[in-house]
């Protein structure tokens, strides 16, 4: 039993905070969303406040609220939270705190003749998050002003698939004045998420890899992180088996810290000479 | 190495962390995140 639920456990955590941070069944009942004090606080994954179960705001969200309203072009609260969760845990969050990550990684579990382990260009592919983050979370947000003078939240609205599975599809169906305002945006956003879906079938995580800003974000304190993962190099032999295992291809025996490791653990657990550890815990080995 | 000294640069980050929350709630931030988080985000949802 307690090696099953080891096992399981990375799911088992995600699905219990999925479940709290959007755990306002009414919301879902009612075709409306929560409107408690805790909407002022940042959840740490990609979770978007218009889900009818959302109890906390979405950090990327928040962050396009505060710099498109008039009175503030940058957003200290947000910004804090962000480097509050990427100093503690990095791109931990991505790993085991994000609902929509979860969605990829249960989709990810549906048999397929041939899985790949990443797409064609994968390379290059990999900075689009970041652009995605600098163009579409900060420039066009500050710099296209309606005649009124506020920006708009460019990722929110073109992009973001988390927004349209969690906040559109169930607002949609359970609210029918908001079905007839339904127009060529809503069919883009259901296409592009439908592509994510699909495509997190064959490829692990792929909004992840190469589309979330969140993830770009958590990704640079990845280095330096609390939660962060040493190698033992007395231990190390160099087989690869970490990087045979990990499912975003990292070879972690050489980049333990890599920028697109949203640390499942499944490396830790390959590794047939108990070589990676997290830092603290490779300190106390060497301590005894 | 001591522990602060192994990880001197996550905790300089979380200082940075609680002095920017400090500053965003102190600007009233939090009000403006809360007021676009209790309404339907129309924009969010795929509505423009």
């Amino acid at each position: 039993m307690v090696k099953k639920i080891r096992k399981h456990l990375r799911t088992i955590v995600q699905i219990c905070v999925a479940a709290l941070t959007n755990g306002y069944a009414a919301g879902f009942a009612k075709g409306n969303i929560y409107k408690g004090a805790s909407k002022m606080v940042c959840v740490p994954g990609l979770n978007c406040y218009s889900c009818p179960g959302a109890l906390g705001s979405c950090p990327i969200g928040s962050f396009q609220a505060v710099i498109t309203s008039r009175d503030h072009a940058f957003s200290f609260y947000v910004v804090g939270f962000l480097i509050l969760f990427g100093a503690l845990l990095g791109r931990f969050v991505c790993g085991w705190l994000c609902p929509f990550g979860l969605v990829q990684d249960l989709l990810h579990k549906i048999p397929f003749p041939k899985k790949w382990k990443k797409l064609p260009g994968d390379r290059v592919l990999r900075w689009l998050k970041y652009v995605i983050l600098v163009g579409f979370v900060l420039v066009l947000p500050l710099t296209v002003l309606d005649v009124v003078g506020q920006g708009q939240p460019w990722f929110c609205k073109y992009i973001c698939p988390s927004g349209t599975l969690f906040g559109g599809i169930p607002l949609i169906t359970a609210n029918p004045a908001l079905q007839s305002a339904l127009s060529w945006l809503f069919t883009w956003k259901f296409a592009l998420l439908l592509v994510l879906l699909l495509l997190s079938v064959v490829v692990y995580r792929p909004f992840c890899r190469y589309l979330c800003p969140l993830g770009a974000i958590y990704s640079v304190f990845n280095p330096v992180a609390l939660y962060r993962y040493t190698v033992d190099h007395d231990s190390c032999t160099a087989c690869g088996a970490c990087q045979k295992v990990c499912p975003m291809d990292i070879p972690v025996h050489q980049t333990p810290n890599s920028l697109e490791c949203i640390r499942c653990g499944k490396c830790r657990d390959a590794c047939p000479h108990a070589a990676i550890h997290t830092a603290t815990a490779l300190q106390r080995k060497k301590n005894r | 190495m001591s522990f602060l000294r192994r990880n001197a640069a996550a905790l300089l980050l979380l200082l940075v962390a609680v002095s920017f929350l400090v500053i965003g709630v102190y600007r009233e931030e939090t009000e403006l995140v809360f007021r676009k988080a209790i309404q339907i985000c129309m924009e969010c949802i795929g509505l423009g």
